[in-house]
């Protein structure tokens, strides 16, 4: 029982932590010299930093950064790849030739690469960590969606809607978007696991949100200097990551069964 | 087969094309004047003319990118803003550390994910498959900037039998390259799990079977022969994307590759170098995607016929 319901505990829990991490901002940056480097205690549940800041109140301050990245990435993502895709798939002829090469030519960057170069040269913060990480992640949802798309309008329901007059908008919006809708959720939620380390990864690479703000990313960056003298300061954030993108992906593989059972 | 690579070979000139100009963009991306943030606001005019000059910012757009275009084919891509060494130059010098981890890694790869695929198909269901299955989710799950620091801790700093960072005996090779190679083992080895179970299914293996041939003998010499063909295509992406992802790994372990010097340029505001890395991690990601696609081309002949789109 607990096993089946762990993973969406702890999403619900990260949500629940960037919704209140505002009103932790404040004692999450309290620097407490006298707590420099304190291993996990009763007092303090996860011990402190290197500048003696409570890492259990970093971990909520952080949820934010991690959150906000991971949603706004995935839906901005999702909505220009799902448009792109929708766009080139059923219009077909030069456009999709077009696009298509567009797709492949951002599809020539591996993983992470090109946000990195963006966010690099855009400088940090959080916006444009979002705009570094969309340009990169749309691609998946506009391929995904034209390959859907390619398939599903000749079926009948669509040739009727054509045949009736319907517009344009309608048949994409009305008749093919519906249908969609399961395959783009489930990469919508494979895809926020993926953000979660990205965003982390640019932070630990001091390409996010800049200090004091709190990221999980940079946690780990700063704890990995004192890991000898505080291990805690690298293992909580990781821990935490580690979990929450397992839950994310256990979310994705279950919601992937679901679905797929249903569309069958 | 010749019309297959010739499409195979043009299409991929087209994306490299594509790519170069993107990475042209990118010092076009720098908010504000790039010079201003290269040299700071308090440069005097003439340095921030020499440097406009230099980097051909002063020049209609079009003229630059058709010069960025002309430099990138005979390998000019202007010289470090730092340094003044040349960026090809640069580049020669830590391309041998980011190839060596990513073999290394991609040795790792094929070392734990073959061997776990396969038994968890083997085993489809039972603890085998439980537990490979299981491995491959927690390595998805775990990032590399975590596994980095922690391996670090572990076998540098606890057990002292590895350098903690650096490139200099083999040891120094070890951690990086587990490091490196278990996301990607963690993809891998549901691949060859997925990809044997279907083979598993076929008729064949069942007259394998039939005709009283040890599991092994029908696992290795019959099933895996055909289950080795999406295994491969996904191996041609992972060689690139490990180009890709040595990024972080290397920033980890300090090791002096691409991805170091990328992030070093970053943070030095470098732009020619960063313009320079990008390039070379994306022209060798898009070279053995090439490659790959033709080799597949040439094992299943399926694919050459069936579509060139």
């Amino acid at each position: 029982m607990m096993r089946r319901w762990l993973p969406y505990l702890l999403i619900a829990l990260w949500g629940i932590a960037a919704l209140i991490g505002p009103w932790f901002n404040e004692p999450a940056n309290l620097i407490d010299l006298e707590k420099i480097l304190q291993p996990p205690s009763l007092s303090g549940l996860l011990g402190y930093d290197d500048l003696g800041r409570p890492i259990l109140m970093r971990l909520v301050a952080g949820a934010q950064t991690s959150f906000l990245v991971a949603v706004g990435v995935v839906g901005l993502s999702a909505i220009i790849g799902t448009a792109i895709g929708l766009l080139a798939g059923y219009q077909g002829g030069w456009l999709d030739l077009l696009l298509m090469r567009v797709i492949d030519i951002f599809l020539a960057f591996p993983g992470i690469l090109l946000a990195i170069a963006l966010a690099g040269v855009m400088g940090p913060g959080i916006d444009n960590l979002i705009i570094a990480l969309s340009a990169v992640g749309w691609v998946g949802y506009a391929r995904l969606t034209r390959g859907q798309v390619l398939s599903l309008k000749t079926r009948d329901h669509v040739t009727a809607a054509v045949a009736l007059g319907s517009s344009q908008w309608t048949i994409l919006t009305r008749h093919l978007l519906p249908l969609l809708l399961a395959p783009l959720i489930v990469e919508a939620t494979f895809g926020m696991a993926g953000m979660v380390i990205a965003e982390a990864g640019l932070s630990f690479l001091g390409l996010g949100i800049q200090p004091p703000y709190a990221s999980w990313g940079s946690m780990i960056r700063d704890g990995a200097g004192y890991m000898l003298m505080a291990p805690h300061m690298v293992l909580a954030p990781g821990v935490t990551i580690m979990l929450l993108v397992l839950s994310l992906n256990l979310l994705g593989d279950r919601l992937r069964d679901y679905l797929d059972n249903r569309l069958d | 087969m010749g019309a297959f690579l010739i499409s195979r070979l043009l299409s991929a000139l087209i994306v490299i094309i594509g790519v170069v100009c993107l990475v042209f963009m990118l010092i076009h991306l720098v908010p504000g004047d790039p010079v201003d943030v290269m040299l700071g606001e308090s440069a005097i005019p003439a340095d921030r003319e020499a440097l406009r000059s230099s980097l051909g910012l002063d020049r209609p757009i079009t003229v630059q990118l058709t010069d960025f275009l002309k430099g990138v084919a005979v390998l000019d891509l202007g010289d470090s803003l730092h340094t003044r060494q040349p960026v090809s130059e640069l580049l020669a010098s830590h391309i041998p550390a980011t190839l060596e981890l990513a073999l290394a890694a991609l040795i790792v790869t094929l070392l734990t994910a073959i061997p776990l695929g396969i038994l968890a198909a083997v085993n489809r269901g039972g603890m085998g498959d439980w537990g490979a299955m299981g491995f491959s989710m927690l390595g998805l799950s775990i990032p590399n900037f975590w596994l980095g620091p922690l391996l670090i801790l572990c076998f540098s700093l606890w057990l002292g039998w590895t350098p903690v960072s650096g490139r200099e005996d083999f040891s120094s090779l070890i951690l990086p390259a587990v490091t490196l190679g278990t996301g990607f083992a963690a993809i891998l080895a549901r691949m060859v799990r997925s990809s044997l179970l279907e083979v598993l299914g076929e008729d064949y293996v069942r007259t394998a079977r039939a005709k009283g041939l040890d599991e092994t003998r029908v696992i290795w010499r019959h099933a895996m022969r055909n289950a080795w063909l999406p295994v491969i295509t996904l191996l041609g992406l992972q060689l690139g994307a490990l180009l890709g992802g040595a990024v972080v790994t290397e920033v980890v372990f300090d090791w002096p590759g691409i991805g170091s010097l990328m992030i070093e340029s970053i943070q030095k505001r470098d732009y020619p170098v960063v313009q320079g890395c990008v390039l070379f991690i994306s022209l060798a990601y898009v070279l053995v995607n090439t490659l790959t696609d033709i080799l597949y081309g040439l094992i299943d002949p399926r694919i050459r016929s069936g579509g060139t789109a």
